[in-house]
């Protein structure tokens, strides 16, 4: 009983806090100063078509590297918690059998997976020109290899092919990365290529390059955690 | 009014996940709150980025550069959402895989029968 009022008074609490942020809130009128240079110069500088990737892969290309490293430091630690062969014991153990995937699951993931494939990559090659990038076509590969384990539980991916695709696509993105210092403005400056046309494919200097590197880097890291969280299941 | 709206949506997602980190026991529960939490978190931010009448900061036929200032909504919070989402995903990997070998060692997913965990 006591714990459930010390809950009650501390969402309410909660809500006091997110009160002021409601209340203060209007529509904003105008971009802040910062953000209108990025909008107004970012198109001109870059040649990107789409300005939140201008501001991840280049004004915020650190942060974005430095969210590269988080994801790999989480992967190598979902790694190390499941990555040693069934010492614990299965969590299966008390299951009973696993039934196989329905024929609908089989025919649709085998019909769905390269259609997958082919779309993750778009989403990364295109991240400089529509909404999306190298995350988001990252998971939406990693998501086809997700329905492969749904057809077949027992399949085994190439931990070699998963890692080395991570570690040279990251070492990658480092070399491009102080090729823009030695040949452009500084680190992670994309403009060492030539930026071309707005709203061409081969624009925006090493943006695609750099967000498909990440988009490889994140597809084959996420494929790696689920197939770790699968492997003890 | 569509930033309010938005902050009041995303204040009731943080509200109800943090609801859920206090009061569920089964562990599996608490890492949906945390992601419910976090998905709360990333409305408010991108709800304080927006314009009013603003589109996507996207250069194309019906937004030329030209027309870029005042008429498209801030990329920073976006930006900064897309950093968030990437995180939340790697932190929920990281849960999942700590309650499984919570699991494997206690046979439980139920935190209250995990007693090293009590304070």
């Amino acid at each position: 009983m006591i714990k459930r009022i010390i809950i009650i008074i501390t969402l309410i609490g909660l809500s006091f806090v997110l009160l002021p942020l409601f209340l203060n809130m209007e529509d904003a009128e105008r971009l802040s100063e910062l953000s209108q240079t990025y909008v107004t110069e970012g198109a001109e500088e870059l040649g990107t078509a789409n300005l939140v990737t201008a501001v991840v892969v280049s004004y915020r290309g650190l942060d974005t590297l430095g969210e590269v490293a988080v994801l790999f430091a989480a992967t190598a630690g979902v790694t190390l918690l499941l990555g040693t062969k069934k010492k614990g014991g299965s969590v299966t153990d008390l299951l009973e059998e696993r039934r196989g995937g329905s024929e609908l699951l089989n025919t649709g993931a085998a019909l769905l997976f390269p259609v997958l494939l082919l779309f993750g990559a778009y989403i990364f090659v295109h991240g400089h020109l529509t909404p999306g990038g190298g995350f988001q076509g990252g998971v939406v590969i990693a998501s086809a290899f997700v329905l492969l384990l749904f057809i077949e539980s027992d399949r085994e991916f190439s931990h070699s092919v998963l890692h080395s695709l991570e570690a040279l696509s990251g070492a990658a993105y480092v070399l491009i990365g102080l090729i823009g210092l030695w040949f452009a403005a500084g680190f992670l400056d994309p403009r060492f290529l030539p930026s071309g046309e707005i709203g061409r494919l081969l624009s925006a200097g090493a943006i695609p390059l750099i967000y498909s590197l990440i988009g490889i880097k994140v597809g084959s890291e996420l494929i790696g955690v689920v197939d770790s969280l699968r492997r003890r299941s | 009014m569509i930033t309010q709206l938005l902050i009041i949506l995303g204040a009731a997602l943080i509200l109800v996940g943090f609801w859920g980190v206090l009061t569920r026991k089964h562990i599996v529960k608490i890492i949906i709150s945390f992601s419910i939490l976090d998905t709360g978190i990333h409305l408010i931010m991108v709800g304080i980025g927006y314009i009013k009448d603003g589109s996507a900061p996207i250069i194309d036929q019906e937004m030329p550069v030209s027309r870029l200032a005042g008429n498209v909504v801030d990329p920073i919070p976006s930006a900064l959402v897309l950093t968030a989402i990437v995180i939340g995903v790697a932190v929920t990997a990281l849960m999942l895989s700590y309650a499984v070998q919570l699991y494997t060692f206690y046979k439980t997913v139920s935190i209250e029968q995990i007693k090293e965990l009590k304070w």
